[in-house]
């Protein structure tokens, strides 16, 4: 008997695409949890196609899911696959600058008719040797056929069975991974408890897959990624947009107040509204507006009236929202306004990432109108960014962006759960003396003033967009105007106090600094990794806190004797520092493609500024 | 037991001068607002007046309670903010005809439709005051201003109207110079459980002075207006002897006494008729046919937004799974790394 090739690997990295109605973010997410159950770090990225059902079969309707896991610490999605799934020709032709050389390709070999190549574009009816994937390794897998043969003896409707083959590509992959299916098994049970025979399909399919997995292995290799290496305690997975909702509810706990959100529904930043909207149990009042001016306003409002209020909300949304965040600045309430970056200008690229939107959250507004700008780094990070981001508002009463991305917010990760009664504490600057109150009176130390909320007696007071002077007047008044702006300046730059120094990862002092910020550094991170076994000095410089910058930023930037800046933009952050901390050469690798990094193009740029 | 509340109008007058151009109308609501306030018994810091922008929205300054004056058109979606943050506070927005029919338009219905409830008065001067005389969405066609030079050329918005196609539960109209009736129809508005919206034919004595003095005139005030009350019969005139018919499907005005008409055959007011037919038809009065609506049209029993908002989450608290922050993080599928 000829033995199953079995391959060991630190890490591997699966896509699952399909049409955008095939399942596949489904049948990805399912994998990934799977994965991660077993004891395997994992990264994911879903990358799906803005309309809902985009034209069956073409490249523009593929959905794809990428799930890194590994032995190791994994950071990033990965940049190239070993192993595709493939449902149609659509999925080959679309993922074909994805692979990584060498790797497995399994598809649909019913999906190959004249009308799918038609369909994809296609000249020819070979679309590997089309789309230069020879050299691979490639297994024909009559997915719809083997669908159909293991549901014949129930009594569904063909839509129903098709609507099943993602079960037989995931049974086929947990096999090829030799990953359990009692997870999988679970899911369907619970997601479908209200029909036996949606569950029975899925089962029967999924088993189907797996079994089909047996009879191949001869020709297939089949794989084993052991368990990381990974920090005791309780994990869950969890993505960018429900850690950011979770973090900000958890800072509401903790500050004793309630929380409330109002927003516009608006991708990718939808999931944090959905997922706050259902936190009733914990007593979140969710208020879905009618347009993205009125979320900001109604949170505006309930923060007037004593809530940690917030908003969320993405690129063009944010814009929307650039006078009302105005008045949050004048009016000097805490506000959290969350933007899930996407591709932009206008409506741009709805469902891909960018991190385009920095100077906008930066400068966007009329006025001098400065704010507290913080960036999540990862997925799960998300959760502590969001909770320092209201704490920062609710202590200094001033509104705080929270700049996530679309990669983020969709991604996930295994977090390690943390205690509530390890997060830090919160106190808001609530009024406590009714004689001396006035509405613009000062703490000498942060610059903040006191909150004092409707029905607290003998607070009476107030507020509003005209420049006010300290009692709440209006005042127009050149020096109180001058002197006004530069205490709201003061006053977010005083927020330093508050943010730790930036921590270098990597070599201390060296050849090349590369600097990044947001939703980039995993990638980032795996490449400055990745360059430091092969020996060059090199350190990475990672911002969450952008406005205000760490207090040992330009002390940082001297220790290297070049400094690169990486984002996913034409340069925003770059130019920032070039105003923020001069003296510095700033270069920059940019990519404005709607796509993460690539760990890889990250390395070659790096190592070509080095040789320079 | 319960504080007894003993409030005059000067408890809610703050120190701020009024600078309003004098003879504004904006000086006689004010008074009957805050005489309104007094007389309602509730807490001074239990009220909240939020406005937009517009020589109307600086009403807060002049006011001691809560107060915010906030930016143009968005009154309502802040004050919804804040009567859904706590419903036990008594919020009023003061809003004008641009403010909350032109940039604010889109806020005006979803409010309304919503039935948050808070006291929304709408002056309507049918111009912009504060930009120095521009028309307005409710100018009347053809109404000459610094950017219609030759005249409008659209229609105006009829508020009344706005208020019932989102579904309003309840509308009422006052006239600025007649300080006791708006102070009564406040004290109704607050009274009602919803969007109260309240539109106060106002006069602005520089850029649109006389507009509503057909209708407002206290001379003919009572052949011009007519007072709605619920329950009574639509009557008016120096006499008392005109009233309100139905004939074939429409309003029409008849003279008691007249072609055998007695007080028995004029409609009696209902404010409570889900049916906004009757209430449509009363908003659309006009000069000379007619005499203006004034009072509460239209005062429906509705579901109101912020109080089912409370109540669906002590609904869903009450038979909760998850009741804390560290429950929540551990929910669903979690495991343990040793």
């Amino acid at each position: 008997m000829i033995e199953t090739k079995v391959i060991e690997l630190e890490e591997v990295v699966i896509r699952f695409s399909g049409d955008s109605g095939d399942g596949m973010q489904l049948t990805g997410a399912l994998f990934s949890d799977t994965s991660a159950l077993f004891g395997n770090d994992i990264s994911t990225f879903p990358d799906y196609p803005s309309e809902i059902r985009a034209p069956q079969g073409t490249v523009a309707g593929i959905s794809g899911f990428q799930v890194q896991f590994g032995t190791s610490k994994i950071t990033t999605p990965g940049d190239y696959a070993h192993v595709l799934v493939a449902m149609n020709p659509a999925a080959i032709k679309a993922n074909s600058g994805c692979m990584r050389p060498g790797g497995t390709i399994f598809y649909d070999s019913d999906s190959f008719t004249q009308k799918n190549f038609d369909k994809a574009k296609l000249k020819t009816e070979d679309p590997f040797s089309e789309c230069n994937l020879e050299d691979y390794f490639k297994v024909a897998v009559p997915i719809t056929t083997l669908t159909k043969e293991a549901l014949k003896d129930l009594d569904i409707d063909n839509k129903s069975i098709l609507r099943s083959k993602n079960m037989f590509a995931l049974g086929l992959i947990c096999w090829v991974f030799s990953k359990p299916l009692d997870y999988i098994e679970g899911f369907i049970k619970r997601k479908f408890a209200k029909s036996a025979a949606i569950v029975e399909t899925n089962l029967r399919v999924l088993h189907a897959g797996w079994n089909y997995g047996l009879t191949l292995e001869h020709l297939t290799p089949r794989y084993v990624v052991h368990p990381a290496e990974i920090e005791k305690g309780i994990y869950r997975n969890i993505n960018g947009n429900l850690a950011t909702a979770w973090g900000l509810l958890a800072a509401a706990h903790k500050a004793n107040l309630e929380l409330f959100i109002g927003s516009y529904p608006i991708t990718p930043a939808t999931d944090i509204l959905q997922a706050l909207a259902d936190r009733k149990d914990l007593g979140v009042k969710s208020f879905q507006a009618e347009d993205e001016i009125a979320g900001i306003c109604t949170a505006i409002g309930a923060s007037f009236a004593g809530k940690l209020a917030v908003t969320s909300t993405s690129g063009p949304g944010f814009a929307l929202k650039s006078e009302a965040l105005g008045l949050s600045v004048i009016a000097e309430l805490p506000l959290v306004v969350v933007n899930v970056q996407r591709g932009g200008p206008s409506t741009g690229l709805p469902t891909k990432t960018e991190q385009s939107d920095l100077l906008q959250t930066l400068y966007g507004r009329n006025g001098e109108c400065p704010l507290v700008v913080i960036a999540a780094s990862t997925p799960s990070d998300c959760f502590h960014y969001a909770f320092i981001s209201a704490k920062i508002a609710l202590e200094r009463m001033v509104p705080v962006v929270l700049l996530t991305d679309g990669f983020l917010g969709n991604g996930s990760e295994p977090w390690k759960i943390p205690l509530f009664s390890e997060l830090p504490s919160i106190t808001p600057r609530m009024a406590k003396d009714p004689e001396s109150f006035k509405p613009y009176a000062r703490d000498e130390k942060t610059l903040a003033r006191e909150w004092a909320i409707p029905g607290m007696a003998g607070f009476q007071h107030l507020i509003g967009g005209l420049e006010k002077d300290v009692s709440g007047n209006v005042s127009h008044d050149p020096a109180n105007h001058e002197k006004m702006v530069k205490i709201r300046e003061e006053k977010v730059n005083r927020v330093v106090e508050m943010i730790p120094d930036i921590e270098v990862y990597g070599d201390q002092q060296g050849d090349l600094l590369v600097i990044g910020w947001g939703g980039t550094f995993g990638y980032v991170e795996s490449a400055v990794r990745e360059m430091r076994i092969n020996g060059a000095k090199i350190g990475l410089a990672h911002f969450n806190y952008i406005q205000p910058l760490p207090g040992n930023t330009a002390e940082i930037f001297g220790r290297f004797k070049k400094l690169v800046v990486c984002e996913l933009n034409l340069g925003q952050f770059a130019s920032y520092l070039r105003d923020k901390v001069p003296g510095f050469v700033y270069h920059q690798y940019n990519k404005v493609q709607g796509l993460p990094f690539t760990s890889k193009e990250l390395v070659d740029n790096f190592e070509k500024l080095l040789e320079e | 037991m319960t504080e007894i509340l003993e409030y005059t109008i000067k408890d809610f007058k703050s120190e701020n001068e009024v600078r309003w151009c004098p003879g504004c109308g904006d000086h006689a609501v004010l008074n009957a607002v805050q005489k309104a306030m007094a007389s309602m018994g509730i807490k001074q810091e239990d009220f909240v007046v939020i406005s937009g922008i517009g020589c109307s929205s600086r009403f807060p300054y002049y006011m001691s309670t809560y107060g915010f004056h906030t930016i143009h058109g968005r009154a309502a979606a802040v004050a919804s903010g804040v009567k859904c943050a706590n419903p036990k506070l008594c919020v009023w927005e003061i809003t004008g005809d641009g403010d909350a029919l032109a940039i604010g338009g889109n806020h005006f219905i979803h409010v309304v439709r919503r039935n948050i409830d808070i006291n929304l008065i709408l002056f309507n001067n049918k111009i912009y005051g504060l930009t120095k005389g521009q028309y307005s969405p409710t100018s009347d066609r053809g109404a000459v201003t610094k950017t219609s030079p030759q005249g409008t050329i659209e229609n105006p918005f009829i508020p009344g109207q706005l208020v019932l196609g989102a579904g309003g539960s309840f509308f009422a109209r006052a006239v600025d110079n007649n300080i006791k009736h708006s102070q009564e129809v406040f004290e109704l508005a607050a009274k009602h459980e919803g969007t109260s919206v309240v539109e106060v034919l106002q006069n602005c004595v520089i850029f649109n002075d006389g507009i509503h003095a057909e209708i407002s005139d206290p001379k003919m005030r009572e052949e011009r207006q007519i007072f709605l009350k619920h329950g009574e019969p639509m009557i008016f005139g120096t006499l008392k002897d005109k009233g309100l018919v139905f004939d074939k499907g429409l309003l029409k005005v008849v003279t008691i006494g007249e072609n055998g008409i007695t007080l028995d055959d004029i409609l009696v007011h209902d404010v409570t008729e889900p049916n906004g037919y009757v209430h449509q038809q009363l908003i659309g009065m006009k000069l000379p046919d007619y005499p203006v609506a004034m009072g509460v049209i239209r005062a429906v029993k509705a579901p109101v937004y912020d109080q089912m908002m409370e109540k669906q989450i002590a609904e869903v608290k009450s038979k909760a799974k998850i009741k804390s922050i560290d429950e929540l993080l551990r929910s669903g599928n979690t495991w343990v790394v040793d």
